[in-house]
């Protein structure tokens, strides 16, 4: 019982926190700034989705995938995040910035 | 002493994701994870940078203190997109690198990336050009408190 509201609650957020991800991805300006918005849906809302499912599972070798499916993940996105973004700087797309601090960048 | 543990863990590994526990399928398991190490120590790839295990206990407190960072991040992002009108001025920033190892700069990178709100754009040898939402991130980063959390070991072990 404990365990199933647990799972369902981090389910239930990491739905809404891929919601608001995918808003925030329409709202923010440009492409850097975007990808901050995909951050969130990156880390926190799949971790969420991850611990839901394998709260579900129980302790067996389901959960024990999701564990390791989480590692992956934990190592993978940082690394595909930083190559989307040095590409884009290399490919010449200037990050918007504020007027008051162009000079410092 | 690190081809032992590589072992075991392939071993366990290999339990994990095979769930059989028939004899048969136990020894061409074990077969498969002899063959592995036996090739990884063949092609000198079990070093201190691939396989950092003298790091574990540091990257565990290490991880414990990211998750809180990004917890904290992803509530700032999240209430940054929700919240109404103008919420974010991003910018690029340069924030020094103060680790000695190219496994430690990466870690760290990799954190800045994880946590929500900024990215690591371009790694130098010194610096890291990091892109965030807003200047309260920069100047958190600019504290090095993070960077004092990054797992690394001691330069005089390595090259």
């Amino acid at each position: 019982m404990i365990t199933d509201v647990l799972s369902w609650f981090c389910l239930v957020s990491g739905g809404l926190l891929g919601v608001v991800g995918g808003i925030g991805m329409h709202r923010f300006p440009d492409f850097y700034s975007r990808l901050h918005a995909a951050g969130t849906t990156d880390t926190l809302c799949a971790a969420l989705f991850l611990l839901g499912l394998g709260l579900q599972a129980g302790l067996s070798l389901a959960s024990a995938k999701l564990a390791l499916i989480f590692v992956f993940l934990f190592f993978t996105s940082p690394t595909a995040s930083h190559s989307v973004a040095n590409a884009a700087l290399h490919g010449g797309l200037k990050p918007l910035q504020d007027e008051h601090n162009k000079g410092d960048a | 002493m690190k081809s032992v543990s590589l072992f075991i863990l392939s071993c366990l590994l290999w339990l994990l994701l095979s769930g059989h526990f028939e004899v048969l399928m136990l020894a061409l398991g074990l077969a498969s994870v002899i063959l592995t190490v036996f090739l990884s120590l063949r092609m000198n790839i079990v070093d201190h940078e691939s396989y950092p295990i003298n790091l574990t206990f540091k990257v565990l407190r290490f991880f414990i203190f990211l998750w809180r960072e990004i917890i904290l991040a992803n509530i700032d992002v999240v209430v940054r997109i929700l919240k109404p009108g103008k919420t974010i001025s991003p910018r690029l920033a340069n924030v020094p690198l103060p680790q000695k190892t190219d496994l430690g700069r990466v870690i760290y990178a990799n954190a800045i990336t994880l946590t929500p709100g900024t990215v690591s754009v371009q790694l130098d040898k010194e610096t890291v050009a990091v892109h965030a939402l807003a200047q309260e991130t920069v100047d958190d980063l600019q504290t090095g408190r993070m960077a004092k959390m990054v797992p690394e070991e001691q330069k005089d072990i390595g090259k």
